[in-house]
């Protein structure tokens, strides 16, 4: 069995530094409870070392956009 | 004058909770003691079911409640007390839980004091952070961790396993408890642990859901009707009322009487019956409760719930004034944005129109020409908002006191806007403003070049017209729902209208037509609706693409695709790409890929650089044209389109022949067993799957014979080569070969034991006996072929019959899920709560009705900046 972290089809999952963090719920005036959520269980992010609240940003390729970026806060 | 009253308030919150036995009688203005209605005279009867003082329905009589007329109020509760308490079926299951959750001896919950505590703190917590529902996700968690415990933590009491027998008895240890003993034990469950079972103690008790009165709807809530032979015909609720209140006099009767427990018993269940049909007539253990014509009676759940419930027919749907729903027909001959409305129909919608000094003298002669005459008008409206019917006896004192500041509701007219609708509506375009305009005859005429957005077809198909009442509406429906506005889909940023059918295959002819006389092309350019014929060459004969580029603006410059360049991949090279310079169509052939909807950018870039009323123009011009080319030329589709000459018909044999040959080797080898197996799969799939690709490669080379025959001028052939109906596997399945029936994705394998005919032998897998066709559908089938066919037919008509309304309730479910999703300011996409669910709208926040087929043009956008 491979890492599945490093599979091709796997978007890159990387948490979210706080001065990014108060940028981007900044930007978008959020509560970080208003974003989409990811389970803190998942398999995706369980290399990162994530607790209740943290803020995960998703870089996808995107057919139309090229990159596409995705934050969650994790639950 | 004295000033109006008036109180504002505002609503800060609403609570949801049930009527306690005490409210209900309190509140109610009768106690129902009688299951009679109506004594000898035909007039309530006090204390029955239509007693007066529960409001009235006859037109005459008072309220002696409120002292109030028919419809002057809304009428008064009753109530009837219940001889023993009764389970309310809707809170079965709520009920459930919390005896689950609380001792069988004291009522506690099960659960220590301190554990109580913190639960409660827990369950605050949650709703205070993340809202009711997931205060409701939580207490459900609670009561499952509850239930398990074996002994009361409170008395130490053995608890008993309580089971539902559905819908409304209560088993503990497989044995009954009655209502009464499920009061008692509600009763005794105290206020401060309730909102463990999620119930704030001040809305609901629980044992209040245990009925011991029962509250009895107004009357005017079920109005009785009068049947002309003078009977009376009571509402569904009165009938079951009915019902209740008798079973409930004999069960008192009966207990007063000291009768046995059994008849009691019976009794009791009886009521119980009657009572939970009267909240629901749907329940599934229950058999529901019939009239007299084994019709199910319809009782309150039935009257709320579902399609034909309060909720979705009445307040989400609501019948409306001013609409007319016929049958529709094509006119190109019309504008896109007009609709053609039939003179009868004009006569009966109206528009209103102020009276003012300017327009008197006009109003006054609609008014004058009445209802009869057209354009005339039906009702005079007053200022103080009285509506008058013209008539010939009231016609002379309207135009009498006629004068500005009155109404008149004068017939729809040319130029009127309207909105026109087919359902089912499924995106925007399937609802769009156009222009009135009065035909004669009963259909409503749209413009081919619309059928698109509508999904609509001319087999019988019925469209709705509605027409807006005040200035207001009009304006919005012209400037955000008229056909022009909606050219560009959102769905895919390119045209959703465009030529379709005819109008196709004649421009396709024309672009090819090398000439025509002068006159014959200026005869057809007029008949499109052109009247300025200068830039037409001033020749003896002119081509086709000269007479095409008559409709196109002067300054237009425009290359792209038709489906003959994009096979090919060629661009400027291929004589069928189409090259337009300055508005002259140079070279190409005009076929779906340029002219169609959805495809190509000949119409999204007319959109782009001239606007939307132009392009409908232009559009409705060169479909016209195309139109009219074809009535010149002649064309007609016959059987001889699917002869096939000798050489082809030996091609299309011998292509046959070698797949029958491929086929018999295929099954020797596998008989043999030299068939090699394919990856995952096992020989006798490797054998099917290979024997159907030979079959559907000799099916596709039938076809391109029959395509590569003779020179290709056959209109079935143009048809299918423009694109503007079927394809030329169609053809070839008239001509040649129907080719193999597939039932999901395999050969037929379906009937007898392993054969699908009588007539073929046991494990027969020829290509025959497997519902392979042979025959054309112009040679005709042989019987055995015949059955293959009807047998995918029924097939695929079933698997649409079945999908429709599947997918139907697919499409409703997506849309109220996502109906109040919103793109906001930054760009991103919001709920209604504000919790983001796209970052940037579709990843990429390309807005697609501003694309070109869901891309951005960066090239021409720079062009424009310059």
């Amino acid at each position: 069995m491979g890492d599945a972290i490093k599979h091709g089809l796997l978007p890159k999952h990387s948490k979210v530094s706080q001065k990014e963090r108060d940028a981007l719920l900044e930007q978008f005036q959020v509560r970080p409870q208003d974003l989409p959520k990811i389970l803190k269980t998942d398999a995706a992010i369980a290399h990162l070392d994530c607790a209740e609240g943290d803020i995960i940003k998703i870089v996808r390729e995107s057919k139309t956009a090229g990159e596409s970026v995705f934050y969650r806060t994790v639950i | 004058m004295e000033e109006p009253q008036v109180a504002s308030k505002k609503v800060k919150a609403i609570t949801f909770g049930i009527f306690s036995p005490k409210l209900v009688k309190k509140m109610a203005a009768v106690k129902v003691i009688t299951p009679e209605l109506y004594d000898r005279e035909g007039y309530p009867v006090d204390g029955g079911l239509m007693d007066t003082r529960m409001g009235v329905i006859d037109p005459g009589l008072r309220c002696k409640t409120s002292g109030a007329k028919l419809k002057e109020d809304l009428g008064h509760f009753g109530y009837i007390e219940l001889a023993r308490p009764v389970m309310h079926v809707k809170f079965a299951s709520v009920l459930l839980n919390i005896l689950r959750a609380s001792c069988r001896e004291c009522s506690q919950p099960l659960m220590t004091k301190q554990k109580q505590t913190v639960a409660l703190k827990r369950l605050e917590q949650v709703e205070a952070e993340s809202g009711v529902t997931n205060k409701h996700v939580a207490v459900k968690e609670l009561l499952a961790s509850m239930k398990v415990t074996g002994k009361c933590p409170h008395c130490n009491a053995k608890q008993g396993k309580i089971t539902i027998e559905k819908p409304t008895t209560y088993l503990e240890d497989e044995k009954r408890i009655s209502p009464i003993e499920v009061r008692t034990r509600l009763e005794k469950i105290p206020d401060a642990a309730l909102p463990l079972f999620g119930l704030n103690p001040h809305v609901m008790r629980p044992e209040w859901t245990v009925l011991t009165i029962l509250a009895i709807p107004p009357v005017t809530m079920r109005p009785s009707i009068t049947l002309e032979t003078g009977e009376r015909s009571e509402d569904d609720l009165t009938h079951k009322l009915g019902d209740i209140v008798r079973i409930n006099q004999r069960l008192f009767e009966n207990i007063n009487a000291g009768a046995p427990e059994i008849i009691i018993e019976d009794l009791w269940d009886l009521l119980q019956y009657h009572i939970t049909t009267f909240f629901d007539n749907n329940i599934a253990q229950l058999p529901p409760a019939r009239h007299r014509s084994s019709q199910p009676l319809k009782t309150l759940c039935e009257r709320i719930k579902s399609k034909e419930g309060r909720i979705r027919h009445n307040l989400a749907g609501k019948r409306v004034n001013f609409s007319a729903r016929t049958v529709i027909s094509p006119d190109p001959m019309i504008s896109v944005n007009e609709v053609g409305v039939p003179k009868i129909i004009a006569k009966k919608l109206t528009v209103p129109e102020r009276v003012t000094e300017w327009n008197f003298e006009r109003l006054k002669q609609f008014v004058e020409r009445g209802p009869n005459a057209y354009p005339g008008a039906n009702y005079v409206i007053r200022p103080d908002g009285r509506r008058k019917k013209i008539t010939d006896e009231t016609k002379e004192a309207l135009l009498e006191e006629l004068q500005p500041g009155f109404l008149v509701e004068r017939h729809l007219m040319d130029g009127d806007i309207a909105l026109f609708n087919r359902q089912p509506s499924l995106h925007r375009m399937s609802m769009m403003c156009h222009k009135v305009r009065i035909l004669p005859y009963r259909t409503f005429r749209l413009n081919p070049v619309v059928c698109h957005p509508y999904n609509a077809d001319f087999d019988g198909d019925e469209m709705n017209l509605h027409i807006p009442q005040t200035e207001e509406a009009r304006a919005e429906a012209k400037f955000l729902m008229m056909v022009q506005t909606q050219l560009i889909s959102p769905r895919y940023g390119l045209s959703v209208i465009g030529c379709i059918q005819d109008a196709i295959s004649g421009n396709y002819l024309l672009s090819q037509e090398e000439a025509i006389p002068r006159h014959v092309a200026i005869r057809m350019l007029a008949q499109a609706g052109v009247m300025e014929f200068k830039t037409l060459p001033n020749k003896n004969t002119v081509s086709g693409r000269e007479i095409f580029s008559v409709l196109l603006p002067s300054d237009f410059n425009f290359s792209g695709h038709s489906r003959r360049s994009k096979k090919s991949g060629k661009e400027e090279k291929d004589p069928s790409y189409v090259i337009i310079k300055k508005g002259k169509l140079q070279q190409g052939i005009l076929d779906r890929a340029n002219l169609g909807e959805g495809s190509g950018l000949l119409l999204r870039n007319l959109h782009k650089q001239y606007g939307p009323d132009q392009t409908i123009d232009i559009l409705e011009k060169i479909f016209r044209l195309g139109v009219h080319y074809l009535l010149y030329r002649g064309f007609t589709a016959g059987i001889a389109d699917t002869d096939l000459d000798k050489d082809t018909w030996a091609q299309v044999n011998a292509e046959l022949n070698k797949a029958d040959e491929d086929v018999r080797i295929l099954i020797n080898d596998y008989a043999a067993g030299n068939l090699e197996a394919l990856p995952g799969r096992t020989v006798e799939e490797t054998l099917e799957i290979r024997i159907l690709e030979n079959l559907n490669n000799a099916r596709n080379k039938a076809g391109s014979v029959v395509q590569q025959q003779g020179t290709g001028t056959s209109h079935t052939r143009i048809m299918a080569d423009s694109g503007a109906r079927g394809n030329i596997i169609n053809l070839a399945q008239m001509s040649a070969v129907v080719g193999q029936q597939a039932m999901r994705g395999k050969r037929i394998d379906k009937g007898y034991y392993q054969r699908t005919l009588s007539c073929f032998r046991k494990g027969d897998l020829l290509p025959e006996s497997r519902g392979f066709i042979r025959s054309g559908f112009r040679k005709g089938l042989n019987p055995k072929e015949f059955f293959f066919q009807a047998m995918t037919g029924r097939d695929s008509l079933m698997d649409t019959a079945l999908r429709t309304p599947k997918s139907g309730y697919l499409y409703r479910r997506l849309a109220n899920a996502m109906q109040d999703l919103k793109v906001e300011y930054d760009g991103s996409v919001r709920d209604s709560a504000g919790r983001i669910v796209q970052f940037a709208y579709g990843e990429d926040g390309i807005d697609v009705s501003k694309s070109e087929s869901g891309t951005l043009n960066v090239k021409r956008a720079l062009e424009v900046e310059q």
